[in-house]
């Protein structure tokens, strides 16, 4: 019976959705709808009643009114590479693809800005703007697939963020509908607007806001030097201890990331970058700008990595070498996932000086579970992925590297970080942002949403837990005795 | 001195729920004259203050709102680092809280970021009688909506911050300022031509037929870019800067009303001979006029941006730029849920909020 009410809902709803876009954009059929089961979180599935594929920001904003009327959820998709199941369709819920909206409306050089459609790749932005020399800052390792929208949506960062800044620093402007399709523009090529940051606040929004129709980015002029140093550590607390006293030093590198021992050796098997796969550790570390000043700051970095105890320091010799060091970073999460059938890749941020601390509890943890971990990691702004090893064939093994990256997630609560620096909550993580916050804070969160949307159509269910579900979440918790501090409501 | 008053505050703002009491809130004053009037009691935030936290390797610091920002910079001095957004304190006591609330930022603001760019996190205490923390004190995090940066800039409308955790920079090892003669429209046409080069720059002004570019970084490098640059190098460079920032430079007396343009930098300039100052690479502009607001603001949309009536404004004419309506409606909708009673700088952003 339900199952015709189902069916009978699509059939509806893609009758009316039909006369808003082409036939061919709006889709019903399992086959069809089947690529837009998931994100990049696969383990979490899901089939949407419909999936639609507008090309005009008049049509998106029909299509969200006539969501509104009938009080359908709505999922807004980029490009499916998020890692926290934001973009996992609802099963009564329209899949809302910006994939059509792939156009770069203006390189404005002059002003130093892009204007994009939210459909754009990342990559895309900084191919376009090279002929002016000029490139977007914010580089996601998963660059050349996923977009603008789901960058802003997720307010990613990527390897130069530690100078650069996340999402966040690098939009000026957005234009937005609301759910009840109010098309909306929020700062512009200016550096800031009148009124309430809301920009701010869509960023890192995870789709629950509003749907994101158009993007102006600030570009910024290419660095015209580029340097690379790679450090070995017999020890992590070295490599940790390295990372502080660069900072320390009034240094901004422009990437600062740890790869240990096991993803080092996946990376060094997979690409040949010539790393020494007995250390512990390595550092890389990016120096860009002018060249005098790339010339001094390689000379302090090195002394600096020596003093805090490097085996061994390389300076890149040229751009070939310069590539080779970064190719086992960059390949690093796929080189990992050859070591084990599936791996689970976690995203908390702690306080640069809890590293140590952290990658040893993390370790202790590894052996309580029995599933390895991979550290690979922005060590400059203390970003963590540990990537869990494990085996989805195996019975009870995709609970057991969940719970076990939950726990992860709880200690970065427990030393004063977050459960997500930049791959957002979603689906995923919707438990421990119980830890994080506190039930008061959670109803500000969901009033601030009935702000931007009183019915709670756009994307339901994902990034702020329900206080009923903290509640559960909590008993289970305490009872099992696992949260390491219960009585901690949050940081 | 240092002290905690946020459990006085809390039960200050729920007698003054309970009495229906609209609330003026005050640091030192400084910034009073900014944005529209508002009625209410004075609630002074002054005295909650003290730096919580301060580590130079984590790059963060955490200080209670009422913390003067003279003290502040001063910590942060001792170990070689900044607020890098060059905050106007705009009067001797000016507190962290007042500069986050109202979110201007200096001279190195386009190149360093904003305030809302380096707010980590705020403890805030809502017109509910709610003490809520948002943020951390990591560089990222997303989990949850982004709080923290929604009460920059918000003239305390939503909620008196308590607590604030910014990232703070070091301090380059070089400045120097090179000063080039060249009108309004030549100064905008090099500004763009640096603008696409990898440059050390951290100020960029116009005024009085002087092109002023601030150089910060390393010595050999600020001292190749200069050269490179011509012009000529600026004594006493730090008391122009301030002067400019603080608004103390010549070019901010006098009767004249006093607006910023807030504008994608490269804007052609306005046709009518008033006074102006170009600042932030040509983005924020401050221009002395009689002209009716209306024609003022129409003419800054048009150039795809804003404007704020910042000083000697005229009567009946609102400080801050209109908001569309769906706009507006949605800062309505925000103001009920972390203000509903209105009790908080009833006013001053806007009319009803
Ligand atoms: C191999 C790999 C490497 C990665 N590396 C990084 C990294 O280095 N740094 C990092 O931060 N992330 C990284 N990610 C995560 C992911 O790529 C980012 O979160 C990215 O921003 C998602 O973009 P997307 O277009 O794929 O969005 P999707 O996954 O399609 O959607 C993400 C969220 O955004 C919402 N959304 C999408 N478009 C819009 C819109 N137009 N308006 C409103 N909401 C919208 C969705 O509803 C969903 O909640 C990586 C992922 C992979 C698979």
């Amino acid at each position: 019976m339900t199952q015709s009410l189902h069916e009978r809902n699509r059939a509806a709803l893609a009758r009316a959705l039909r006369r808003i876009l082409p036939s061919e954009a709006v889709l019903t059929e399992k086959e069809d709808l089947r690529p837009f089961e998931c994100d990049g979180l696969s383990a979490y599935r899901a089939l949407p009643l419909i999936a639609v594929l507008p090309e005009t920001v008049e049509q998106v904003q029909a299509i969200l009114e006539l969501c509104q009327v009938n009080e359908v959820p709505v999922v807004a998709r980029g490009a499916g590479t998020g890692l926290s199941g934001g973009a996992l369709p609802h099963r009564e819920g329209v899949l809302l693809s910006l994939a059509r909206f792939n156009r770069i409306l203006e390189i404005d050089a002059a002003n130093r800005t892009a204007t994009v459609q939210p459909g754009v790749t990342n990559l895309a932005v900084s191919e376009a703007a090279a002929v002016h020399g000029l490139f977007y800052a914010p580089d996601p390792s998963s660059q050349i697939a996923c977009t603008l929208g789901g960058n802003v949506a997720e307010n990613s960062g990527g390897v130069h963020c530690l100078k650069y800044g996340l999402t966040v620093h690098n939009v000026l402007g957005i234009e937005m509908l609301t759910m009840e399709g109010e098309r909306l523009r929020l700062g512009g090529q200016a550096l800031d607007g009148p009124g309430y940051d809301l920009l701010a606040v869509m960023h890192g929004s995870e789709g629950l806001l509003g749907i994101v129709t158009e993007v102006t980015l600030r570009l910024l002029p290419r660095p015209p030097t580029i340097q690379v140093l790679l450090a070995a550590f017999d020890s992590i607390p070295a490599a940790g201890e390295a990372v502080a006293r660069i900072i320390g030093a009034g240094i901004v590198p422009a990437g600062l990331e740890l790869m240990d021992n096991p993803s080092l050796r996946a990376a060094e098997d997979y690409v040949h970058a010539g790393y020494p796969t007995e250390a512990a550790a390595i550092l890389l570390c990016e120096l860009d700008g002018c060249e005098a000043e790339v010339a001094a700051q390689t000379e302090r970095v090195r002394a600096l990595l020596q003093a805090a105890g490097a085996s061994e320091v390389r300076v890149a010799r040229d751009d070939e070498e310069r590539a080779r060091f970064w190719a086992g970073r960059k390949a690093a999460f796929p080189a990992v996932g050859r070591l084990a059938p599936d791996y689970y890749c976690m995203d908390g941020t702690i306080p640069r000086k809890r590293l140590a601390e952290v990658l040893e509890r993390i370790a202790a943890l590894s052996e309580e579970y029995g599933l390895p971990v991979a550290n690979v990691f922005h060590a400059g702004d203390g970003n963590l992925h540990p990537l869990i090893l494990y085996d989805a064939n195996r019975p009870g093994e995709l609970r057991k590297a969940e719970e076990f990256g939950g726990r992860i997630l709880e200690i970065c609560v427990e030393v004063g970080g977050t459960i997500t620096g930049e791959h957002g909550v979603g689906r995923e993580k919707i438990d421990q942002m119980c830890v994080q916050f506190d039930a008061d804070e959670l109803r500000y969160f969901h009033a601030l949403k009935k702000a931007f949307d009183p019915d709670g159509l756009l994307n339901p269910g994902k990034a702020i837990p329900t206080l009923h579900r903290c509640a559960e979440f909590g008993a289970m918790h305490v009872h099992r005795g696992r949260l390491p501090h219960p009585e901690l409501e949050r940081f | 001195m240092d002290a905690d008053q946020r459990d006085a505050l809390q039960a200050r703002v729920r007698e003054a729920m309970e009495a229906h009491t609209p609330l003026c809130l005050t640091g030192s004053g400084s910034k009073a004259f900014l944005g529209n009037p508002v009625r209410g009691e004075p609630l002074s935030l002054a005295g909650h203050r003290g730096i919580l936290s301060y580590e130079p390797t984590e790059l963060v610091v955490t200080a209670r709102a009422g913390t003067p920002l003279a003290e502040l910079e001063a910590v942060l001095a001792a170990e070689g680092q900044h607020l890098p957004f060059e905050p106007p304190r705009f009067g001797p006591g000016a507190t962290l809280g007042g500069t986050v609330a109202s979110g201007l930022c200096g001279p190195r603001r386009p190149w360093s970021g904003s305030v809302r760019d380096h707010v980590l996190g705020v403890t805030v205490l809502t017109g509910k009688g709610d003490i809520l923390h948002f943020g951390g004190e990591v560089m990222k995090n997303v989990a949850g909506y982004d709080v923290a940066r929604l009460m920059c800039g918000a003239f305390g409308t939503l909620g008196i911050l308590l607590d604030i955790s910014l990232k703070v920079l070091p301090r380059a090892e070089a400045s120097e300022t090179r000063v080039l003669e060249c009108a309004a429209d030549a100064a905008l046409d090099t500004l763009r031509r640096l603008g696409g080069e990898s440059l050390p720059l951290t100020g960029a002004a116009h005024v009085d037929g002087c092109l002023y570019l601030r150089l910060e970084g390393s010595e050999a490098t600020v001292a190749e870019t200069a050269r490179r640059l011509g012009g000529e190098t600026l004594d006493e460079a730090d008391s122009f800067w301030t002067a400019l920032r603080e608004q103390t430079h010549p070019f901010f007396a006098g009767e004249a009303p006093l607006w910023r343009l807030s504008l994608p930098p490269a804007a052609p300039l306005p046709v009518h001979d008033e006074p102006l100052l170009l600042d932030w690479g040509g983005a924020q502009r401050w221009l002395r006029s009689f002209r009716p607001a209306d024609a003022i603001r129409a003419g800054a949309e048009a150039l795809g941006g804003h404007a704020t009536a910042f000083r000697q404004r005229p009567q009946d004419v609102d400080a801050f730029h209109p908001l569309p309506m769906a706009a507006r409606q949605l800062h309505l909708r925000l103001k009920e849920v972390f203000d509903p009673q209105g009790l908080f700088n009833y006013g001053c952003l806007y009319p009803d909020l």
